[in-house]
């Protein structure tokens, strides 16, 4: 049985200053930002707002500075990241980018492509998506069938990927293919591509989610031409970076704070009617309880990145408990306000609204609970 | 963990192995004193790890502490150690000499007249009363902390909680046998008796979580290792789920506390609320992946899982002090939530 590490971790002094920088920044940026707006997070999509972090060098901000990187500290990004997320701010264009397809190339993609990608991903001018499921190939990622075949030119990919949150928008997919049919080894054979997406041949078509909304995608591969210079890492060796990619998408602090813009409005209505109850009061001190001890979690995942140790099952850990809190909160809302939230009310019921529809997705997205429970499960020795 | 840390960790292991066989802990719960794990204990310094050296003591951080707090939760250590190590601690910090022997500790109405320092009424609830031949009683003064160390007195009402610990009043006529004043908050009593008791619960939430995948790798049922159920793994990871985060939520409190006992409130409300909210999850799925043979008092999994029980609300319960963080919270109003989580 492994025993899991959350060492405690301080935060340097570089974090402290840079966290004052980003609230200032954030305070005149964000003025007037409708809590609805603000309950988005990191699936907030504003391309002015992701070039004016690029500017500010909060972008790639672990990367070397060749790469258009700043060569500073995980913790430094960590704290970056935190107070974006707490505040709402519309982070979700350069999200993926930043989070795993820059270390992704960083690791595994060869030098002109890192020339080509890395500058433009930390200005916030390029955006990426991620290109793992399939209408058949959920939790059971290794079962993907959009296949990549080997031609004189490059590549031509055909098939499906589905739930590609963002494709509607971004420049740029990390897709994982299958290249191969290895017999018994159903990890070999899968490739992972860059393919800009204005290639012809790809039909990207939003999905309508059950708010109305539409963030993710389904994305048609018809004969689509991929040259071999846009192949990431191994042929046939994708499995190793696509679980070194999902270690990087679970440990971040969305995980578990896709909802604190609704805490923030909660407590606030509480504070402004000057009369909370005992029960309201007990709730939401049990939410600030655990929303302090998840965010301790958090930062001693961050602090083993730092330290190049592999967090993997750490990050499941925070994600699991994380997403329980999540999507907890909404209804805490509704059931301490006594009142149902309506679309059109504005302020925190119009956010609220937004999250109670939402709620559903934050223990599916990045891997479901029962794929993170079952790492925890591995990780004790069950499995 | 530092290299102090590691060996109070290894020598608390290696005493409760030596030292603490079921039958001990069976002894215990009807009233038998385990002497020879208390002069284990004591002789290795244990009871006076928070006590200064000038004190006597190993001048320990809360951090050092905490490695034995949970030790007892992880061992289920029949023995009013942790109520000893703060006892020492609050005499250590007013500045009194720490007598040899178990100590407890209590909130009290004490009363300065010629005579000395007086009781003005019993402290009631005091845990391991009858056995300790000191207590020390706190009550707020105006300057910090009062502190007073009274020879034990008439104990009444004895009960024993969840975990067999007893537990009862004491009446003392006589005066303070020392007092002095410690630059303690005045809620001393309960803050670091949840800390304690939260230490406690995280110990041995480790210790269930353990204990029960090492049964379910055991138990075959349907042909194979119960371990190898979907549904017992889910659990069991859930179970781990929050042992993590009760170890974490202790830890932060631990470094808070070492910080600035006086400037510590927030972190130990946190710990408490989600040690005591764990323990009632922990406990119910060590139980229910133990199934029958777990609810007998032969198979033992019950010294830890009446230990969670019987913690979690003591020294408040995790409605009390979610109460306090959440009317801190709701007076700070939304936009300095923030600040606060994210100054810890």
């Amino acid at each position: 049985m492994q025993t899991f590490r959350f060492d405690p971790c301080d935060l340097p002094p570089s974090a402290i200053a840079l966290r004052s920088d980003v609230r200032d920044f954030l305070a005149t940026e964000l003025d007037g930002y409708p809590a609805r707006t603000r309950a988005e997070t990191w699936m907030g999509w504003d391309a002015d707002f992701s070039r004016k972090l690029g500017n500010k060098g909060w972008i790639g901000m672990t990367w070397p500075k060749q790469y258009g990187g700043h060569e500073r500290s995980a913790l430094d990004r960590y704290v970056v990241l935190e107070e974006m997320l707490s505040s709402g701010a519309p982070v979700g264009a350069h999200w993926i980018g930043d989070r795993q397809s820059g270390p992704l190339l960083l690791n595994y993609g060869t030098e002109e492509q890192r020339q080509k990608y890395l500058p433009k991903i930390a200005s916030g001018e390029c955006f990426f998506c991620i290109g793992m499921s399939e209408p058949d190939s959920g939790s059971d990622l290794a079962s993907v069938r959009t296949r990549a075949e080997r031609t004189d030119e490059g590549w031509r990919v055909n098939g499906t990927k589905l739930w590609t949150s963002g494709a509607h928008r971004a420049h740029v997919m990390i897709a994982l293919f299958r290249t191969a049919t290895e017999e018994g080894n159903r990890h070999g054979g899968l490739t992972q591509f860059l393919v800009d997406l204005d290639t012809p041949g790809i039909t990207i078509r939003p999905i309508k989610d059950l708010s109305g909304n539409a963030h993710f995608n389904e994305v048609v591969f018809e004969d689509v031409l991929v040259p071999d210079t846009q192949r990431v890492g191994e042929t046939h060796g994708a499995w190793k970076q696509v679980t070194a990619e999902l270690a990087y998408e679970r440990s971040g602090p969305e995980r578990y704070l896709s909802c604190y813009p609704l805490v923030a409005e909660l407590v606030q209505e509480l504070s402004q009617s000057g009369a909370a109850s005992e029960r309201q009061e007990i709730e939401v001190g049990r939410v600030v309880a655990e929303l302090a001890t998840l965010r301790q979690m958090s930062v001693s995942v961050a602090g083993m990145l730092q330290a190049g140790q592999n967090p993997a099952l750490e990050a499941s850990v925070v994600k699991d408990l994380g997403a329980v809190l999540e999507q907890r909160i909404p209804g805490l809302a509704t059931d301490l306000l006594e009142r149902p939230f309506h679309l059109g009310a504005g302020g925190l019921d119009e956010a609220a609204a937004y999250l109670v529809q939402n709620a559903p997705s934050f223990s599916l997205r990045g891997g479901t609970r029962e794929i993170l429970r079952g790492i925890i499960a591995r990780g004790l020795g069950l499995r | 963990m530092n290299d102090l840390q590691k060996i109070l960790a290894d020598t608390a292991d290696r005493l409760c192995t030596d030292h603490l066989p079921k039958k001990i802990r069976e002894a215990a719960e009807v009233g038998e004193w385990p002497a020879a794990l208390w002069t284990a204990v004591e002789g290795n310094g244990f009871t006076r790890v928070l006590v200064s050296e000038a004190g006597g003591g190993a001048g320990g951080t809360w951090e050092d502490a905490l490695i034995l707090l949970k030790a007892c939760g992880a061992h289920a250590v029949p023995l009013p150690l942790p109520e000893t190590i703060i006892a020492a601690w609050l005499l250590d910090q007013a500045g009194l000499e720490v007598p040899d022997g178990p100590l407890t500790f209590a909130s009290a109405s004490l009363a300065t007249s010629d005579v000395g320092v007086t009781c003005l009424q019993p402290m009631t609830s005091v845990p391991f009363a009858g056995q300790c031949a000191h207590v020390v009683a706190v009550a707020p003064a105006t300057d910090g902390l009062q502190v007073a160390l009274f020879a034990s007195g008439e104990v009444m009402n004895p009960q024993t909680t969840i975990a067999r610990d007893p537990v009862a009043d004491i009446s003392v006529s006589e005066p303070a046998l020392a007092h002095g004043t410690a630059s303690l908050p005045v809620d001393s009593v309960m803050l670091f008796g949840a800390l304690m008791r939260s230490a406690g619960i995280a110990g041995a939430l480790q210790s269930s979580l353990m204990q029960a995948v090492q049964y379910a790798g055991e138990r075959i049922q349907f042909g194979k290792p119960i371990s190898k159920f979907q549904a017992i793994q889910h659990q069991l990871a859930e179970l781990a789920t929050h042992a993590a985060s009760v170890g974490v939520a202790v830890d932060m409190a631990g470094t808070a506390v070492t910080r600035d006992p006086g400037n510590a409130g927030f972190e130990i409300a946190a710990a408490k609320v989600r040690a005591a909210d764990a323990a009632q999850i922990g406990a119910s799925i060590a139980h229910q992946t133990h199934g029958a043979i777990g609810f007998t008092y032969e198979h033992g999994l019950h010294f830890w899982t009446r230990r969670l029980w019987s913690w979690g609300p003591e020294y408040g319960g995790s409605a009390h002090w979610a109460r306090q963080l959440g009317r801190q919270a709701i007076s700070s109003g939304g936009p300095a939530l923030w600040s606060t989580i994210a100054a810890r």
